[in-house]
């Protein structure tokens, strides 16, 4: 694979081209409530690039972290050119030669090119930094990459994504790393700075140094990879398949390969869908999603599926008026929804459970039955004042039916489980005047057991009459419980069609064909 | 597929106001959880910050009492200094209210001085004192709050960080203030005014009693009103709040406005004590008032925190002000010792939320690797 070409890249002395720099086994890392890496085998050689595949929620992320420094696993072994190796930070890692190139790239923005790379272990002479030294090998080591016309002295605000990530690799060379993590590195790139990234990626493997790469697009993975190692759910499904030959097929099943069992509750018989209540037409915002249209009837379960970016969770905020779109319109039963006010769509009757819990739904050191109030407390109160005795008893009583645990609702919400702040997310809108609920990953990082919980209170809230909007990353989560489906794919509604006529495959291919088509366009 | 899910009843989508049935879940809750302490509102964890406030107050009468028992030895001595204490605090107690709530609610208000100063000098303008003291009352009041409105449609429509934007306030307030009055001191004609400062009741100054019923307004206001559940909301996670559906914005207005009201109180409160109103009033209140919420245990960066443990705040650095003078200390050293109360408050408040027991698993980490 490697094209021979002069040696840009000083080689660390001592590399041996297809000797076992990094061996994992068995490696588990569990945090509350989810076993986020289950079991993980990798084997990475010197000089090669090696494929991390998976869904989202796979493991990935929390994959590199172990291996940059950031946790520890629980259990399971790390051997680092033979040595079990146990990083205690990120910069113990990046002392060993593991550098890792994080999607968002961790770059002081307003610091220049050569004080990045060189970020933490400056060339110094009597505690003052050899800024002319520095300059130079910065010089040094973007020439090698290709990259000679970026001034070592520019700031890096004022470079292009492309440039930016130079910079993270001329930091990574700055170390003398063995082993480069680039985590989805093409996402933020144009086409044409693909085949760049590429060239260095191929310079890099040429003296030596292994790559670990992680990518949606399977595209990619056959021009750069030598070897995929598949991960599902925490588990190394497939290790070391040949990245060229493998089917398409097989790399998806290996991904897709069921291992959580989806204990989803049986349809009622009369799925009676009443009267249209959400009508969303043409909805648009440039470089987030473009003419979405979408309809949700009383007691029907939608759901968006879409690969992270895809604009599925835009679409949501925007319904709700977290967003204010730049055209089309949402109609709740009939009636327009003034755009862009949360408090127009919550006094409409919409209501929804946010991508990030902790962040966008919950105030962690608040009690159980004021965050389940948040968004009622106002109709309990009279003259402005708050009945908490009501607001407790409702709690509880939403506590009790969704069977939170633990059940004093006096607790901080921090407290909980995910599993648990998702009932208390979820268990909002339930206190009445519901009628639609946008859920956007309603079971991320929540645990088999309050999984099976919540797809029991989805379902029942749609036997009631209750629409739902419903998005998720895990393609069998909605078409297990979505009576239609909408396929998105960077920004666009790409298919429409009743769960019953999709399955699995079907889905993930239309959801990363398009990356693919997309690749090939390029 | 085919495993029967464990059944989960849910609520019935019934309208929140059916009082049948929340009377019912009403004595199921109370059976099954443990009634709340009337004191409950304000936080156990800040009720427990705040019996250690209490014991630095107490520590700190020891130490006067030992320092100078010449004094001490007489009861009615010791009542008197208390309430000289509390007069002293009751001007800044008053501003620290408004600024507890702007605090709680994610912000700052570095004005409230310059607020002070602005509506102290425009209720003793000549033209202002002829309409008496209701108007002189009224003027500073709406001063306040209209500053307070500024400041608050700065920050939430006009998206400027609360601390430049009450900064620039600070210097323009003061500024207004130095016009309005020509740089001169304006003396109060107005005996009514004059005398909220020197009259008592029952033995107590008028002040405190404003101190009192402003503390217990904020007290009820932060901790029974849903104008008090939104500030913990949106100090603690605007995003959320947003989500749910409350008007952040309207609301981070209403927080200054609130803030400009306490303002517009201290500076009646504050020239009825000189009978006189100057720009330069009330200098570095805000130093004092926002050191205070600290030491009472509020997070500055925003929801939760306490009125009472505010007003404790303030009290603590009156009685040190109290006991410096009575033992004829000078104000550099107590400003020194002032400064080293708030860095150990802070500290206090790390340890209790555990970041420094995570400080040192860090360094245990790093010794063993």
């Amino acid at each position: 694979m490697s094209e021979t070409g002069r040696p840009l890249v000083e080689a660390p002395a001592d590399a041996v081209a297809g000797e076992v720099v990094l061996r994992l086994s068995d490696v588990v890392k569990t945090f509350p409530g989810v076993r986020a890496l289950d079991g993980v085998q990798l084997e990475v050689r010197a000089g090669e690039v090696h494929c991390l595949l998976g869904q989202n929620g796979a493991g990935k992320s929390t994959l590199i972290k172990v291996l940059a420094g950031v946790h520890r696993p629980d259990s399971g072994l790390v051997e680092w050119r033979g040595q079990p190796v146990s990083f205690a930070n990120p910069q113990a890692a990046m002392r060993a030669g593991i550098a890792t190139i994080y999607q968002e790239l961790d770059l002081v923005e307003d610091l220049s090119v050569a004080e990045n790379a060189f970020l933490g272990h400056e060339p110094r002479s009597l505690g003052f930094i050899r800024r002319g030294h520095m300059a130079r090998r910065t010089r040094q080591i973007l020439g090698r990459l290709g990259h000679a016309e970026i001034p070592p002295g520019r700031m890096v605000r004022a470079l292009p994504a492309a440039g930016k990530q130079v910079v993270s690799m001329a930091r990574a060379l700055s170390h003398e790393a063995r082993l480069i993590i680039m985590d989805e590195p093409s996402a933020v790139l144009a086409h044409d700075e693909v085949d760049n990234l590429f060239r260095i990626v191929r310079e890099l493997t040429a003296q030596g140094i292994a790559v670990i790469y992680i990518s949606h697009r399977l595209e990619e993975i056959r021009e750069i990879g030598d070897r995929v190692t598949v991960l599902k759910d925490g588990r190394t499904t497939a290790a070391n398949l040949p990245a060229r030959d493998t089917p398409t097929r097989d790399l998806v099943s290996r991904m897709t390969g069921r291992t959580i069992e989806y204990v989803f509750p049986e349809r009622s018989a009369d799925t009676t869908v009443g009267e249209k209540l959400l009508e969303v037409d043409g909805l648009t915002r440039s470089g987030e999603f473009a003419d979405v249209s979408l309809t949700v009837a009383a007691g029907e379960i939608v759901g968006i599926a879409g690969l992270v970016g895809s604009g599925r969770s835009e679409v949501l905020e925007t319904i709700y008026g977290a967003r204010r779109a730049e055209s089309g319109t949402v109609r709740m039963a009939g009636k327009a929804l003034r755009p862009g006010s949360v408090g127009a769509a919550v006094r409409a009757g919409l209501g929804m459970a946010p991508e990030e819990r902790k962040s966008q739904a919950l105030l962690l050191g608040e009690p159980i039955y004021r965050n389940v109030t948040l968004a009622t407390f106002a109709r309990y109160a009279r003259l402005g004042f708050t009945d908490i005795g009501k607001e407790r008893a409702e709690a509880d009583r939403i506590a009790e039916s969704l069977e939170m645990r633990p059940r004093d609702v006096n607790r901080p919400v921090r407290t909980l489980s995910g599993g648990n702040q998702q009932k208390v997310v979820v268990g909002r809108w339930l206190l009445g005047g519901t009628r639609l609920l946008l859920l956007d990953e309603p079971t991320r990082g929540v645990d088999v057991g309050a999984r099976a919980e919540l797809y029991q209170v989805i379902r029942e809230l749609a036997a009631q009459g209750v629409g739902v909007l419903l998005v998720s990353s895990e393609v069998p989560e909605v078409l297990g419980l979505a009576d239609r489906v909408l396929v998105m794919r960077e920004g666009r509604v790409v298919r429409t069609a009743p769960a019953a006529e999709l399955d699995e495959s079907t889905v993930l291919d239309l959801v990363m064909s398009g990356s693919l088509m997309e690749g090939a366009a390029a | 597929m085919s495993d029967s899910p464990p059944t989960t009843k849910l609520p019935a989508q019934s309208p929140p106001v059916d009082p049948a049935e929340t009377e019912v879940a009403g004595h199921k809750a109370s059976a099954g959880t443990a009634r709340l302490s009337w004191w409950h509102g304000d936080g156990g964890d800040g009720a427990r910050r705040n019996l250690a406030l209490i014991g630095v107050l107490l520590i700190l009468f020891v130490i006067g009492a030992a320092t100078r028992s010449d004094l001490y030895s007489n009861p009615d001595w010791v009542w008197a200094n208390m309430l000289s204490i509390l007069k002293l605090a009751s001007v800044v107690g008053v501003v620290t209210v408004g600024m507890t709530f702007v605090i709680i609610g994610g912000g700052i208000d570095l004005s409230v001085g310059a607020i002070v100063a602005l509506a102290g000098v425009w209720c003793t303008t000549v033209a202002t004192q002829s309409f008496g003291a209701a108007g002189m009352i009224f003027t500073a009041i709406v001063v306040g709050m209209a500053v307070g409105l500024v400041n608050g449609t700065l920050i939430a429509y006009g998206r400027l960080v609360p601390f430049i934007a009450t900064l620039a306030m600070l210097v323009a307030a003061r500024g207004l203030a130095a016009e309005i009055s020509d740089k001169q001191t304006q003396i109060s004609q107005n005996s009514t005014i004059n005398g909220i400062a020197s009259n008592s009741l029952l033995g107590i100054p008028l002040l405190v009693y404003i101190l009192a019923a402003v503390v217990i307004a904020g007290w009820v206001l932060l901790n029974r009103t849903t104008f008090g559940r939104r500030t913990v909301a949106v100090g603690g996670n605007p995003e959320a709040a947003r989500l749910a559906g409350i008007n952040v914005k309207l609301h981070t207005v209403l927080l200054y406005v609130l803030s400009g009201l306490c303002c517009g109180i201290a500076a009646i409160m504050l020239t009825a004590q000189a009978t006189s109103a100057q720009a330069a009033m009330a200098n570095l209140y805000e130093l004092d008032a926002i050191a205070a919420v600290i030491i009472g245990g509020t997070l500055l960066s925003g929801g939760r925190g306490t009125i009472v443990g505010s007003l404790l705040g303030v009290i603590i650095f009156a009685t040190i002000t109290n006991l410096f003078a009575i033992n004829g200390l000078s104000t550099e050293a107590q400003n020194m010792v002032k400064g080293g109360i708030i860095v150990a408050a802070v500290l206090i408040q790390q340890v209790q939320f555990g970041s420094l027991s995570q400080f040192f698993r860090r360094n245990n980490r790093l010794t063993t690797s």
